[in-house]
């Protein structure tokens, strides 16, 4: 195992925590950005994880540090989404400045949600913005002079200091650069007084005010920072599906950001881009499932008789078809995490890592959730 | 009076909500779903099976209730006692797992549930008013009489409610609180089974039935959260809101009108109309 002796302020202050950790980090984004020459194929699934890794960002910081939970977020994608367009092609604005403005207008949306937030708590939360989210989604589908109603609209590729970005390689480069920017200042932040108010707040309210933090003001940062991450993500994001429609930014996909964050491990930037990971690629994933699957089937069934191969492949294939499986995939993984490893992708490294490094010391309590007993929080 | 019985509607599954948070303090996502189900579970014995009305609504409420009871003994007791987060979580992922059941088992088409009050209506005092709104009046009246009989005259009942203020005290005085709990839930379930076959003359039946349930949340808000009464009056007014926003206020206003509702409550009085503020002290 290995320590970290700090001997002064300085070194607490550093973004990584070693030298190894650096150069662990180093290792990777020389990995990510030789990725276009390896797998050209999947750079367009790679750039929707980077997108989807800046919402994962957005919403680690409101759920997993702030303890906000947010069931709308999906919205603030939409607002960015929507916002951006409209700056470039209605207004015509460079495409940086148009960028900062739909963060700038997410993040004022996220104000003006935290406003009424700061009253509720847990739950009452999630269904507000739950609420906020459908009616958004009702007036991105009426507002149809700036949104273009039901009908759509269509958006064009990035074009940056009029250089056309919408290559593949040169689109996942944008994201990239967006995300690992989204990362940094995440980091950083977290590491700041503000983060650490967050992570206050999300461990007790009653004692984060008895040690003088603001709760009000400290939230209605966590609400607009995360929109305003989120807006940047929904501009990437417009790009991205190339067509705008009202139906896209509907509760489940709000329902998938979260289920991005519990996956990847709730209060850990690593977790945010282990769920985004998963939650991207599980499409493809399962779509390739879709064509193998039934045939592996059928081949064992094969084995017990001819006649029982081939029924059991049509019946199989038949099953994986049908339209309504893929939410429900996702809502299975959503439960047995939960139920399994409440954690997430990232408890779960952590874990591993502890049992190699503590080899053969490592025991299981080290992780053992502490609380079983049922804690009102009716507040009687 | 459609907005009165949709507002009904609302109600019952506002009083789902209720009756589960009040017991175990889990809000369950997936209300709305459960009351899809009843309603699918009604058309197929109706249907498929060609089962009368009413034993097919026997049939739908008892298995919707033994399911209800069944997820609470093996999936919602492990979570208890960990963040509420987890618990949102998990029953949004079971709503998912729902719907996803029920577009492979019935089909993603919509359906029309026959019922012996389809298109009859009566002419009272001059407006006509068609049987299956009737239907709902009624059955959400009987229902609030028979759960308020059950919750202050039986045995059964009173256990519940002791269980639901002290669990703990509940637990020392002889009260089997697990059992209590899987009970609310076949309860909570069973009514919103009621809930979706009365609906279902009314709506038609798809998969995506069960987001009627984000309007209850709108009711059970309203109504004060963990307020019985109150969830069925939240859940009338909303309708009626509902009903008028449709009629004076420009179009799409009807569709969000509960949400706006929701949120003006939630800004202005958290507590709803019947809750009483608790603040925990130091």
């Amino acid at each position: 195992m290995r320590f970290v002796f700090k001997t002064s302020y300085a070194q607490d202050l550093e973004l990584f925590r070693d030298s190894v950790q650096r150069n662990w980090y180093a290792v990777l984004l020389v990995g990510l950005l030789i990725v276009p020459l390896l797998v050209p194929s999947y750079l367009v699934d790679i750039s929707l994880v980077f997108i989807y890794g800046l919402c994962g960002l957005s919403l680690m910081v409101l759920a997993g540090y702030t303890g906000l939970v947010s069931l709308g977020h999906a919205a603030f994608l939409g607002i960015g989404a929507y916002a951006h367009v409209y700056f470039v092609h209605d207004l015509g604005l460079p495409w940086l400045v148009s960028v900062a403005l739909a963060s700038v207008v997410t993040a004022a949306a996220g104000v003006l949600v935290g406003l009424p937030a700061l009253r509720m708590t847990g739950v009452y939360l999630s269904i507000a913005t739950l609420a906020f989210a459908l009616i958004i989604q009702e007036v991105l589908t009426r507002w149809e002079r700036v949104t273009g109603g039901l009908k759509g609209k269509p958006v064009d590729k990035p074009v940056v200091f009029s250089v056309n970005l919408g290559g593949e390689v040169a689109f996942y480069f944008l994201c990239l650069a967006f995300l690992i920017g989204g990362l940094w200042l995440t980091g950083n932040l977290l590491r700041a007084p503000t983060g650490r108010a967050w992570v206050a707040i999300r461990d007790s309210e009653i004692a984060a005010q008895s040690m003088g933090v603001n709760l009000a003001v400290y939230k209605t940062i966590a609400f607009a920072y995360s929109a305003a991450l989120m807006g940047v993500a929904g501009a990437l994001f417009a790009h991205k599906i190339g067509f705008l429609a009202p139906e896209t930014f509907s509760v489940l996909l709000s329902i998938q950001f979260l289920l991005m964050v519990v996956v990847g491990g709730l209060g850990s930037l690593h977790g945010a881009f282990y769920g985004a990971v998963f939650v991207a690629l599980l499409p493809v994933a399962i779509s390739q499932a879709r064509d193998s699957v039934p045939a592996w089937i059928g081949a064992v069934a094969g084995l017990f008789g001819k006649d029982a191969g081939g029924a059991t492949f049509l019946a199989v294939d038949q099953f994986v078809k049908k339209p309504g499986l893929e939410p429900g995939l996702f809502g299975l993984i959503l439960v047995l995490f939960i139920l399994f490893e409440p954690l997430g992708i990232h408890g779960r490294s952590r874990k591993l890592q502890l049992y190699f490094s503590t080899f053969p010391l490592y025991k299981r309590a080290t992780f053992r959730r502490q609380k079983t007993y049922m804690r009102s929080e009716r507040l009687r | 009076m459609n907005g009165l019985a949709v507002g009904c509607i609302y109600g019952l599954v506002a009083l789902g909500f209720v009756l589960i948070y009040k017991a175990t303090e889990l809000v369950n996502f997936a209300q709305g779903d459960l009351l899809m189900l009843g309603a699918f579970t009604c058309y197929m014995f109706v249907v498929w099976y060609g089962v009368g009305y009413w034993p097919a609504f026997a049939l739908a409420i008892a298995l919707v209730g033994l399911f209800g009871a069944a997820l609470d003994a093996t999936v919602l007791r492990r979570v208890i006692g960990q963040p509420q987060f987890a618990v949102v979580m998990l029953t949004i992922g079971l709503g998912a797992i729902f719907r996803s059941f029920a577009s492979i088992a019935w089909g993603s088409e919509i359906y029309t549930l026959p019922t012996p009050f389809s298109a009859k209506a009566t002419r009272i005092a001059g407006v006509t008013v068609s049987h299956e709104y009737v239907s709902i009046i009624v059955g959400t009246v009987l229902l609030c009489a028979l759960l308020y009989v059950f919750f202050t005259y039986t045995r059964a009942g009173v256990a519940m409610q002791a269980a639901s203020q002290n669990q703990l005290a509940a637990y020392y005085m002889g009260i089997p609180v697990k059992l209590m709990f899987s009970l609310v839930w076949a309860i909570s379930a069973g009514v919103a089974a009621i809930a979706g076959v009365l609906l279902a003359p009314v709506s038609l039946i798809d998969i995506n039935l069960g987001f009627i349930g984000l309007k209850a949340f709108a009711a059970a808000v309203l109504g004060g959260f963990g307020s019985i009464p109150g969830a069925l009056v939240g859940g009338i007014v909303i309708g009626l809101i509902e009903l008028f926003s449709g009629v004076y206020l420009p179009q799409g206003f009807k569709d969000v009108a509960a949400y706006v509702v929701l949120l003006i409550v939630l800004a202005v009085r958290p507590q709803g109309i019947f809750g009483a503020l608790a603040r925990k002290k130091v």
